[in-house]
């Protein structure tokens, strides 16, 4: 599935895009002008990775201070212990698209069980 | 260097643990801890694990994948260092030389004297006082925390969460007037209040009554206040009387360089009971967060592979979060040098908010109630300013 982001010239460098889809997906724009795109809920707790803070090819949660690389998703060090997804990303007429990833996302127990039972 | 000894088996610990190998060194690693537990996550033990929304195996600080060819030595406590052969003593008649010593001992929480054997009365830094605590609350009734702290306010927040009927005291005429100032301490302590929490301020605490089990708080003004269940939340002392003598100085904890180093070469000093030599303020701080022992043990490690010959990277300013009420509470930086507090974004009355703390016009400090995105960038935007 390919979901339109937002123009290349609406995210500026050190900026990040959240699509409000299910599970949500951020957008991130580094400092050296690559974009990478993530699943934007920290596996750890409810916190909006699009919230936290952008350096080099990663993103520390705006909560807890765990790293998520961009390019593997992989996390450094707790509190969060799995990695998010990462998704592709294609850049067309100055559009930004994301191919979203068929595999399961890897959320935290809190949003998962609020998932499961549903939208309220 | 063929052996480090890492003294403290918690969050902090493990970090220097990580970091060792993560820099290349490849000897002999050894962890002495005297919980019996691995490395667990405190944080969760006030909130989460309370509540039993977060069970035992969701506290684990390492990851299911994670070998760090260590050696464990868990449930045995150590009890001195000996400073010629950098030795450690241990509980059981044991001792074992190291090349390297990580101090990593923490803190422990500090007891109501006169309150010993009586059952009903908590602390809470450790698993088992939070799986006693979690036991206790669940049975419900009235609840008085002593201590209007972070840990305090936490459990208030969580008892109240679970239907208890909650009480907190407070010596000081505001709670969190240290951390936060005077104003914001109030800000945000009047989350309380929101919630039908009784905030009893400027009133110390003379003692507790009952036989064999607590039943009431008594205040130094004369007032009684009935209680099930007491928490005494009134801080934490560094866990070094086992250092005496060592040839290590202590001074409130461990004190140490901006680097971690000590007063005996090989021995360096991380987390709650490190002492810090902190650059910002020209003077030394014993910084009681999770950031903190997360991350600065590896300038400590840098230092101790380097045998004192590194320069320390400058540590981003302290940082630290609390959860009260459903509120995220972040806060970075100084508050005790600000001359002035404004809130520059959202409303307080609303529990929304964004506040910079200024010392001579300059950022010194921002504190953020449901404000992450906010906050995020002026941490960045501090640390950049930072010296
Ligand atoms: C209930 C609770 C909630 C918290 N919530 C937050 C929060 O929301 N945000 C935040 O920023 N911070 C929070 N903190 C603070 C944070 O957890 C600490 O800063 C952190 O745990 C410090 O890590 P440490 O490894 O230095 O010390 P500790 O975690 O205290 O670990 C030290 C370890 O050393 C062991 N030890 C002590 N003496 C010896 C000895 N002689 N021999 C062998 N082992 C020994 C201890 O038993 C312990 O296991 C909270 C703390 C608690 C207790
Ligand atoms: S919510 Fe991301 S590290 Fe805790």
């Amino acid at each position: 599935m390919m979901i339109p982001a937002c123009r290349l010239a609406d995210l500026p460098r050190g900026e990040a895009h959240r699509l409000d889809i299910d599970p949500p997906v951020s957008v991130f724009h580094t400092d050296d002008g690559e974009l990478f795109a993530i699943d934007d809920t920290c596996t750890h707790q409810d916190a909006s990775l699009a919230d936290g803070w952008l350096e080099g090819c990663e993103v520390e949660c705006p909560l807890h201070a765990s790293k998520f690389d961009l390019r593997t998703g992989a996390v450094d060090a707790p509190p969060a212990k799995l990695p998010v997804r990462t998704h592709e990303v294609v850049v067309e007429d100055g559009m930004i698209y994301v191919r979203v990833s068929t595999r399961a996302p890897n959320l935290p127990p809190c949003v998962a069980s609020r998932l499961a039972k549903g939208p309220a | 260097m063929r052996t480090v000894a890492v003294v403290g088996a918690s969050l902090a610990g493990l970090s220097a643990a990580r970091s060792l190998r993560k820099r290349g060194y490849d000897g002999r690693l050894v962890l002495i801890g005297d919980e019996p537990h691995r490395p667990y996550d405190r944080p969760p033990l006030s909130k989460e694990f309370l509540t039993g929304a977060v069970g035992e195996a969701d506290l684990a600080l390492e990851r299911d994948d994670e070998d760090l060819a260590a050696e464990w030595v868990l449930g045995t406590r150590a009890t001195g260092l000996e400073r010629t052969e950098r030795a450690i003593r241990l509980a059981d008649g044991s001792r074992m030389r190291a090349d390297g010593v990580v101090l990593a001992t923490g803190a422990a929480a500090r007891t109501l004297p006169g309150s010993e054997g009586l059952a009903g009365v908590h602390v809470l830094r450790t698993l088992d006082d939070a799986r006693a605590l979690r036991d206790e609350l669940a049975r419900g009734g009235r609840l008085v925390v002593i201590g209007g702290g972070f840990i305090g306010a936490e459990v208030a927040s969580t008892a109240y969460a679970l239907g208890l009927d909650v009480t907190v005291v407070e010596a000081a005429p505001t709670p969190l007037a240290g951390p936060l100032g005077e104003v914001m301490g109030g800000i945000v302590s009047a989350l309380h209040a929101d919630h039908g929490v009784r905030l009893l301020c400027g009133v110390g605490v003379k003692g507790l009554s009952g036989e064999r089990r607590v039943d009431a708080v008594l205040l130094e003004d004369g007032r009684g206040v009935p209680a099930d269940t007491v928490v005494v939340g009134v801080g934490a002392r560094p866990c070094v009387d086992w250092l005496e003598g060592s040839g290590v100085e202590l001074d409130n904890g461990v004190k140490c360089g901006a680097d971690g180093r000590t007063s005996l070469a090989g021995v360096v000093a991380v987390g709650d009971c490190a002492n810090w030599y902190d650059p910002y303020t020209g003077t030394h701080r014993r910084v009681e967060h999770w950031t903190g022992a997360l991350e600065r043990p590896d300038a400590a490690v840098a230092t101790l592979l380097a045998y004192g010959a590194t320069e320390p990277g400058v540590p981003r300013p302290p940082y630290f979060w609390s959860d009260q009420y459903g509120v995220k509470i972040q806060f970075v930086g100084h508050a005790a040098g600000a001359d002035s507090v404004t809130v520059e974004d959202g409303a307080t009355d609303d529990r929304s908010f964004l506040a910079v703390y200024r010392r001579a016009g300059r950022p010194v400090a921002v504190l953020g109630m449901n404000q992450p995105r906010l906050f995020t960038r002026w941490r960045k935007q501090l640390t950049a300013a930072a010296p």
